[in-house]
């Protein structure tokens, strides 16, 4: 295993990738930095380990930061892969060696990982569809009124078939209520066709919640709405938002535009951008400028293109309400995240911020600093409840001093290798594996 | 004798449907559209049988239930619950609610009728 200043094998696919995505020849890349072809050739074949130094030089060549050859695209493939693991149980996977496999076969660990995400949306999706045959109100109410329409329908034309000697009256109102049932039969099952198809996309798609597809939505623009910057640009989006699988998806992402809408109007990005190129990119001191709640410039900063910056909000309740990753920082899919994100710490200290410096347990990662706060809302004022958010923007970082406070966590316990966490909730995949 | 039965059913052409036929066993049948005069309309009625459905508007058919078990009057009044398919969880409760027979919808008359009889002559 890849060890001390020496950064994981995974960076000569990275390297390689790289290189080829900007149709450089391997040779005149090594030239450039001072190598040889060939030497450059084991590296990015991940057969020799690279130094800091050669690292430095590549990422200049290559116009990208350092941190995202040594981790990247590699840390998510990673945390799939261990994700992976941790599904099948009584199969000891080498996670040892991990780092190894996905240098090694870059291809297949890919191809695992794919899997892995397709298996547990499928699981997700059959969770989803199971949860509303049973608590679906609609579909039951729906299935119901079928079944009655249908009750009445066998009864109705049992009787006018076995009774020979029913009443003309009696048999002209079984006839009026047959063709009524027979109506409304026609009415329920169009209506139950309609609904159940109109599901299928998001299911079939394994989101199992709106903000999910929500998500997905804007990971495809890459996480920027640039259009709100434009007079008419909301309505272009909407146009967007209305393509969305699900009405609920529809609806969340239309709030969610309505209010991006409005922080932008407040605080454009040419006016963000400024002061960001003034080194001002503490979000609480742009929101006392410009009036603004400090969470809604964390969400301005974590949406303005060019920007590497992560966020996640929850609600009083812990539950996550927005996830915008950042590279080397992986956040869970679904399920709880990890206690110790300082995003907790502020939601129980409202309108306390806290700025921390954070690096992710295990790998060499590199370190982030982070800012969080809580705020409280009245939609109801006094008489209603107070609701909590808590927001925490998430930025890469130097790497810190001796002696700084930098606080240890993970994604979420399951694939989080610190064994002796006081505050796991569950035992990590990798304790379980060591433990073999 | 002529057994007394008293149904609770908010579908108007399944009442209709279950008088039609009771009726023609020899059955008085009254029938109520909702639950909320049910327990007033067993006072009335004194019948042999209720009938209930169990998906009603107003009071649900197992409340009704619940409440004809709580009277010492009604302890022992046979009730037969109308019932849907897919709607196993409520069947259960009306089942420990103590109703004594369970119709699932859709039913043939045979089957009714069947089951009116044995409640009715017992």
């Amino acid at each position: 295993m890849p060890q001390g200043n020496s950064a994981p094998l995974l960076t000569g696919s990275l390297i390689r990738e790289r290189r080829l995505a900007l149709g450089l020849r391997q040779g005149d890349v090594a030239q450039a930095i001072g190598i040889s072809a060939s030497y450059l050739n084991l590296i990015e074949h991940n057969k020799r380990k690279i130094g800091a130094d050669v690292l430095e030089k590549l990422a200049q060549v290559l116009g990208t930061e350092v941190a995202s050859l040594s981790e990247g695209a590699g840390g998510a493939l990673i945390d799939d892969l261990r994700a992976a693991a941790a599904t099948v149980a009584g199969v000891r996977a080498e996670l040892e060696r991990i780092e190894d496999f996905a240098g090694r076969f870059p291809g297949w660990a890919e191809v695992l990982a794919a899997q892995h995400r397709r298996a547990a949306q499928l699981e997700r999706a059959v969770g989803a569809l199971n949860d509303r045959l049973t608590h679906d109100p609609y579909l039951s109410a729906s299935l119901h009124d079928v079944l009655s329409a249908l009750s009445s329908v066998r009864s109705t034309a049992a009787i006018l078939a076995d009774t020979e000697d029913i009443d003309p009256d009696w048999r002209a109102r079984f006839h009026r209520n047959l063709h009524q049932d027979s109506e409304r039969l026609a009415a329920g099952a169009e209506a139950l066709v309609a609904y159940l198809d109109g599901s299928d996309t998001p299911m079939e798609q394994g989101f199992a919640s709106p903000q999910e597809e929500v998500e997905a939505w804007l990971a495809g623009r890459g996480w920027q709405l640039a259009e709100l910057e434009a007079p008419d640009g909301q309505a272009l989006l909407q146009a967007e938002v209305a393509g969305l699988a699900s009405a609920a998806a529809r609806k969340l992402a239309g709030a969610f535009l309505d209010q991006a809408a409005h922080e932008a109007r407040l605080l454009p990005e040419v006016a963000l951008r400024r002061a960001w190129e003034r080194g001002e990119d503490d979000p609480a001191q742009i929101a006392a400028q410009v009036g603004l709640p400090v969470l809604a410039v964390m969400r301005r900063m974590a949406l303005m293109p060019g920007v590497q910056a992560g966020l996640v909000i929850c609600d009083a309740s812990g539950t996550l309400l927005f996830r915008k990753p950042l590279d080397g920082f992986a956040l869970p899919r679904y399920g709880a995240a990890c206690p110790l994100w300082p995003l907790f710490a502020a939601l129980a200290r409202p309108m306390t911020p806290i700025a921390q410096r954070i690096e992710a347990a295990g790998r060499a990662t590199r370190p982030f600093r982070t800012l969080s706060i809580c705020e409280t809302r009245l939609p109801m004022g006094f008489a209603g409840p107070a609701l909590r958010e808590a927001g925490m923007l998430i930025m890469p970082d130097a790497v810190p001093a001796r002696g700084d406070a930098v606080l240890v966590l993970g994604s979420s316990c399951r694939i989080c290798p610190r064994e002796a966490c006081p505050a796991r909730r569950e035992p990590s995949i990798l304790a379980e594996a060591s433990a073999q | 004798m002529t057994a007394r039965v008293l149904l609770i059913e908010d579908e108007p052409n399944i009442t209709e449907a279950i008088r039609f036929i009771l009726s023609r066993d020899g059955c008085d049948v009254t029938a109520l559209a909702d639950g909320t005069g049910a327990l007033e309309a067993v006072r009335q009625v004194r019948p042999d049988l209720v009938i209930l459905d169990l998906m009603l508007p107003g009071i649900s058919g197992l409340d009704i239930l619940s409440q004809l078990r709580a009277d010492p009057a009604t302890r022992g009044l046979p009730v037969m619950m109308l019932t849907a398919k897919g709607q196993g969880r409520d069947r259960e409760a009306a089942e420990r609610a103590g109703a004594d027979h369970f119709m699932t919808k859709p039913f043939s008359n045979d089957d009714m009728r069947a089951a009116v009889r044995a409640l009715t002559q017992g």
